[in-house]
């Protein structure tokens, strides 16, 4: 067992979402509000889609040592999708492909030499000959579509004999579709997988599905993890700010200000080139590759989350500039509670549902950020798997002849579906909690 | 208003200087020169007399804050801070790591950003708020629904996936488009004509819903429901009433982001080969030229100021409600 930094802060992540949803069982005001969530169509449909993200990130973040010196670190994700993280080639093929897209001499018989495709070394292994391959794959896909979708609707109808789900209002029957989609979704790709490259393999003929599924952690992280290093800052010194004013105010605004004067893109940049200078020039302290890939990715979020907070910042202290003036919080000062207890029980009850739309906005913008940051080289390492890093090689790929398609395709697929997940449950959070200010961010 | 905008300049002034403090501390004192040079000179086989000579070429060979070897005036002027930072602050931007001129850069530079950005910035404000009015319009119906759809959809997709496949599809399959570069005399829209149009594209989602909420509270208000009550046709209540009324955040959202439009887009211009400032920065970022960042960041903290003040003046201007400097 090897726990990598990221991976405690996955888990952490997920624990504090366990525990936002457990703490709800005692607000009845909170809850009767997550209903109204959760009575759309889409933002329902959309949770389904991001907890499978969400799942997919877990399965990737227990990680253990091998013996295997070519894998010396893998997670559950990985011995999961085996055949796919080993099923190494010699370089690009496309999606599907059971030959190569390189060409490789050949000598016939009678001594003259062509180029030629070969065949690929884990695709279509089972195949007799290439023109079995149309059958095979309508075969077998129609059996792990099935498989699929025959697992969710198991899986359903056991939990539909749950009280909760009988019981409420909610479009429980589009949530099922949805996670039928998705399972059998996730089985034909994994089934198909065992036998092909399902998006073709990349420049170094790694597969790029695997690749993308890979990218799902990374994303999660970078999103997940910056917005929550906001929090801290950006609720302690908003609040302090708007509720204390004067020099506090002063002091928060000038810090804010600064921070915000400051070109973002310049600031991660010279922030993360000092990082990969000291990464460069410790790369004793970390035992795997991967271990200083990790230490960078939560650099990344570190420095995204450093400027990410002033936005949240500001909106708390207008917020609370406008609640202290509230008899309730003039009628308890005038008791004498003391700051911290007005602050506690009177302001932040009532500056949560800011708080909440800005972690799910914020959360789509920054695994946005990080293609654009990795794009420009300043972003996760490139080692690391990320949807990034994959738009970063696309560049070359689409100038290659025949095009190679397949990298940009799969980090777009990831990344459109997470965001617009996140993007849509957002919307409906805002509408639920903030009616007034639908769209705005 | 003069008061006003003198004391605003005043509390504006220490952001700058702590910018500046800023960078001063992460490029020299967290990151000494001593790395600065390794880092250029390739960490490996470097010998302390490259170190000292790139040092001694570039004037990072001085002491940080006070040159006790000096005498006079010198002990505060012989010093990395003097002879960078605070020359940074009177806009002499010194030389760059790699030896060129960096004021001469800037100013040369700055024209192919702005050739780029004012286009794409004010095209994408007619499109953003030509279309959020007609949601507005439109509002509940088939076509406002399916507006925020797409709207949402296109927030949802990466800018860097419209550039990649814009540029890969109009320029690369059909040629409408040069594929990337840039030329100052001949044909200069020729090649900022798919830039722009990609930019536009790639924040209509987002521009669209912002202003749609900005003009759906002003279409709430009790104004617009009289004019739609005395009989005012739709379109001359949007033009009338919501529209002057909604002018007010849009502009003053506009003057706040207007000088920064000079940094040039960082994306677009080193794909399209445009040299601009935002390629500029990015050749620095990526050969690690820290004179340049430093002078782009505190460039980029000043026109960030001249913004917030444009903002206060614009809000006095248009709002006859708010008098400055009266207070």
């Amino acid at each position: 067992m090897l726990v990598l930094w990221s991976d405690v802060v996955v888990w952490l992540l997920v624990l504090s979402l366990v525990g936002f949803g457990w703490q709800l069982k005692r607000d009845a005001l909170a809850r009767e509000r997550w209903r109204l969530v959760a009575q759309s169509h889409s933002a329902l449909a959309s949770s389904v889609i991001l907890l499978w993200f969400v799942f997919i990130a877990l399965a990737d973040s227990i990680h253990w040592r091998t013996d295997d010196p070519y894998r010396p670190v893998v997670s559950a994700l990985d011995v999961a999708l085996t055949e796919m993280a080993t099923g190494q080639e010699k370089s690009y093929s496309a999606p599907f492909a059971i030959e190569s897209l390189w060409k490789e001499t050949r000598q016939l018989d009678d001594g003259s030499v062509i180029r030629v495709p070969v065949a690929l070394k884990h695709a279509g292994m089972h195949l007799n000959n290439a023109s079995e391959q149309a059958t095979d794959m309508v075969q077998q896909s129609l059996f792990w579509l099935v498989v699929g979708a025959g697992l969710a609707t198991i899986l359903i109808m056991l939990l539909a004999r749950l009280r909760l789900f009988k019981t409420s209002d909610l479009p429980w029957r589009t949530a099922a579709y949805t996670l039928i989609t998705l399972s059998a979704l996730s089985a034909w790709l994994w089934g198909m997988g065992q036998s092909y490259h399902v998006l073709g393999t990349g420049k170094v003929g790694q597969d790029v599905l695997y690749e993308t599924l890979k990218g799902v952690r990374t994303g999660m992280l970078i999103g997940g993890l910056t917005t929550l290093l906001t929090l801290p800052f950006a609720i302690s010194l908003g609040i302090a700010a708007g509720y204390f004013k004067g020099w506090v105010d002063d002091a928060v605004q000038y810090t804010y200000t600064t921070l915000n004067a400051v070109p973002g893109a310049l600031l991660i940049a010279s922030a993360m080139l000092l990082a990969q200078l000291y990464l460069a020039q410790h790369a004793e302290l970390f035992a795997s590759e991967q271990e200083r890939a990790d230490v960078r990715l939560l650099l990344v979020c570190l420095v995204l989350g450093l400027t990410g907070w002033t936005g949240l910042a500001r909106l708390l202290r207008a917020e609370s500039l406008k609640l202290r003036e509230m008899e309730y919080v003039k009628a308890a000062k005038a008791f004498g509670v003391s700051d911290g207890k007005i602050i506690g029980r009177h302001l932040l009850p009532n500056v949560g549902h800011l708080v909440l739309i800005a972690v799910v906005l914020d959360f789509s913008g920054l695994v946005l950020a990080e293609a654009v940051l990795s794009y420009v080289g300043i972003g996760v390492d490139p080692t690391m798997p990320s949807w990034g890093n994959m738009i970063n090689l696309a560049r070359q790929e689409l100038n290659r002849e025949p095009v190679v398609w397949w990298n940009l395709f799969g980090a777009f697929v990831g990344m459109f579906t997470l965001v617009l997940s996140a993007n849509l449950l957002a919307d409906r959070i805002q509408q639920v909690f903030n009616p007034r200010a639908q769209g705005r961010s | 208003m003069t008061t006003y905008i003198i004391r605003r300049l005043l509390w504006l002034l220490p952001i700058l200087l702590m910018v500046n403090l800023l960078t001063f501390i992460l490029f020299f004192v967290v990151n000494s020169p001593d790395d600065m040079a390794r880092a250029q000179l390739g960490n490996k086989h470097v010998t302390d007399a490259a170190i000292a000579a790139w040092k001694a070429a570039r004037g990072y060979d001085l002491p940080l804050l006070w040159n006790s070897e000096a005498s006079g005036w010198s002990m505060l002027s012989q010093t990395i801070f003097w002879q960078k930072s605070v020359q940074l602050m009177l806009f002499d931007f010194g030389v760059s790591d790699a030896g060129r001129a960096i004021g001469a850069d800037l100013a040369q530079r700055a024209w192919p950003s702005l050739w780029l950005a004012l286009p794409s910035f004010v095209l994408g404000l007619v499109v953003n708020i030509t279309l959020a009015l007609l949601l507005v319009m439109f509002r509940g119906q088939w076509l406002d629904k399916l507006g925020l759809v797409i709207s949402v959809i296109i927030m949802s997709i990466s800018g860097l996936f419209f550039i990649i496949g814009g540029q890969y599809v109009m320029a690369k399959l059909w040629h409408w488009f040069p594929i990337s570069g840039y030329e100052p005399d001949g044909d200069l829209w020729r090649f900022l004509l798919l830039p722009i149009m990609l930019g536009v594209i790639a924040g209509v989602g987002s521009g669209v819903r912002w202003y749609r909420s900005i003009l759906l509270e002003e279409a709430d208000k009790d104004f617009a429901r009289t004019a739609r009550a005395k009989g005012m046709s739709q379109w001359q209540v949007m033009r009338k009433h919501v529209l002057p009324n909604g002018m007010l955040p849009i502009l003053t959202g506009v003057v706040a982001v207007l000088p920064l439009l000079f940094m040039g887009s960082l994306i677009m211009e080193s794909f399209f080969g445009i040299p601009g400032l935002g390629s500029y920065t990015i050749d620095a970022i990526n050969s690690q030229d820290f004179a340049i960042v430093r002078a782009m960041v505190y460039l980029g903290a000043v026109l960030y100021v001249f913004g917030l003040i444009l903002t206060d003046i614009a809000y006095a201007w248009a709002d006859p409600r708010v008098r400055l400097g009266d207070d």
